[in-house]
């Protein structure tokens, strides 16, 4: 009994998480780019600078219309945000705050992890389809190709660092993480928060939502809560990023003090990482859907299995 | 065969979580379903094009131009999925190890600059 009550408490635990730390990134994605494009931003909500604007937001969603529209494809139409959430949910419960302060340790959670990652970028790709609209289908063929290019390097860049910690399970990653990683491994971090934020589709690789010339892309046609969801989870999926990046290149809970104040400092690397999604947003313009694959295919790749050799040479030498 | 039952155990956890992901999702619009109101209009479930008419179907034809990409994509997912347990025994076999891989993956690398210098990463 005892058991099934720990699981269900970390379960509640990465939930609360889920649904507290995208909207704080959220807050800070509109407060950010506001002050970096001089205005202020949410103000009014909440009273003190518009902390509760996420919120309200939400509140709003909730009592949204339902429309779908008469030429779409009903079911995968109305499943396509669950898609793209939940995945998020389930990656987010085995990245590790501390050593013990993890949803599930598994032995393979790099493999995992990644895995479902992906599973996350189907939700676009069914909600392009199944709206039967040519916005929708465009951006769902860009997210397409944006999901086959950048899958790669990713995991390229991954592998690097499962081979200096010579182990897949993310706790075992973040303790053998040393500061010398930060110079060897600096090549895979590039390439891996390059690919995603791709994978993302956050600017400056937004071309599946270029919202100048496909309306929304693949969330043309959704409102309402549906579209809630897949607001919610492009910043769990940042939040998701931030952490695996955090977990994998930046030594996870490590820092002074680390024995109390682990899990803090393990946030505090999150949300910066988080900062950095947000300035790239402001501070570069979007690319074009051919530049990103040539981008991908000619420096990323590359990169990525020279990390390899270099790596293969450092822990072997 | 404990360790087994603690190895299925985690998974376990890893099953519970997805059940509350299927729930969240559930519940997040059942209580839409609630709150919302629902007024349809024949023009609101017409398919949004810019405000005009849609014009034939949506599921228009295109030229998928990056089917290359794919291609090369399904020769490189294969290679990284053998990567991943080879980066965990790797160090304990020693060099021995790090040729055999580099072997691999010199041949596909090849086959990337092949496609490079014959153009077809590039659009035209």
């Amino acid at each position: 009994m005892g058991e099934v009550l720990e699981i269900a408490l970390r379960c509640l635990v990465v939930l609360a998480a889920f649904l507290v730390l995208p909207l704080l990134i959220g807050q800070i994605e509109h407060k950010t780019m506001a002050h970096m494009q001089s205005r202020v931003g949410p103000m009014y909500a909440g009273g003190f600078h518009g902390w509760a604007q996420l919120i309200a937001d939400g509140v709003k969603f909730v009592q949204k219309e339902d429309v779908t529209p008469r030429a779409a494809d009903r079911t995968v139409f109305a499943l396509a945000p669950a898609v793209a959430l939940v995945p998020y949910l389930v990656v987010l419960f085995v990245i590790p705050l501390g050593p013990s302060m993890v949803g599930a340790d598994l032995d393979l959670g790099l493999f995992f992890a990644l895995a479902v990652m992906s599973i996350g970028v189907l939700g676009s790709l069914m909600g392009g389809w199944a709206s039967a609209n040519k916005y929708s289908l465009i951006g769902g063929l860009r997210v397409a190709s944006q999901l086959m290019s950048y899958e790669l390097p990713m995991v390229l860049s991954a592998v690097s660092v499962a081979m200096m910690a010579g182990t897949l399970s993310l706790v075992g990653i973040a303790e053998a993480w040393q500061w010398s990683w930060l110079l060897w491994q600096l090549p895979a971090l590039v390439v891996f928060v390059t690919a995603g934020l791709a994978e993302l589709q956050r600017p400056p690789f937004d071309m599946p939502i270029a919202d100048a010339e496909l309306v929304l892309g693949p969330y043309t046609e959704y409102g309402g809560m549906r579209f809630a969801m897949f607001l919610l989870a492009e910043y769990a999926g940042i939040l998701v990023l931030a952490a695996l990046t955090t977990t994998l290149f930046l030594g996870g809970w490590r820092g002074p003090s680390s024995e109390e104040l682990g899990w803090l400092w393990a946030l505090t690397k999150t949300m910066v990482v988080a900062f950095f999604v947000v300035w790239f947003r402001v501070a570069w313009p979007r690319m074009r859907e051919d530049q990103l694959n040539a981008l991908a295919w000619k420096a990323l790749v590359p990169v990525a299995l020279g990390q390899l050799a270099l790596t293969t040479v450092v822990v072997l030498a | 065969m404990s360790d087994y039952a603690d190895y299925l155990a985690t998974y376990a956890s890893v099953a519970a979580i997805i059940g509350v992901g299927v729930l969240l999702a559930a519940g997040m619009l059942g209580v839409n379903r609630l709150f919302r109101p629902t007024l349809t209009t024949p023009a609101k479930l017409l398919t949004y094009e810019s405000g005009v008419d849609p014009v034939g179907a949506g599921w228009a034809q295109s030229n998928v131009r990056y089917y290359v990409y794919a291609f090369l994509y399904v020769v490189f997912a294969v290679d990284a999925v053998f990567l991943f347990p080879w980066a965990v025994v790797f160090a304990s076999i020693g060099w021995a190890a790090a040729i055999e891989m580099a072997v691999f993956l010199g041949f596909i690398a090849v086959g990337l600059v092949y496609a490079w210098r014959k153009g077809v990463l590039s659009w035209t």
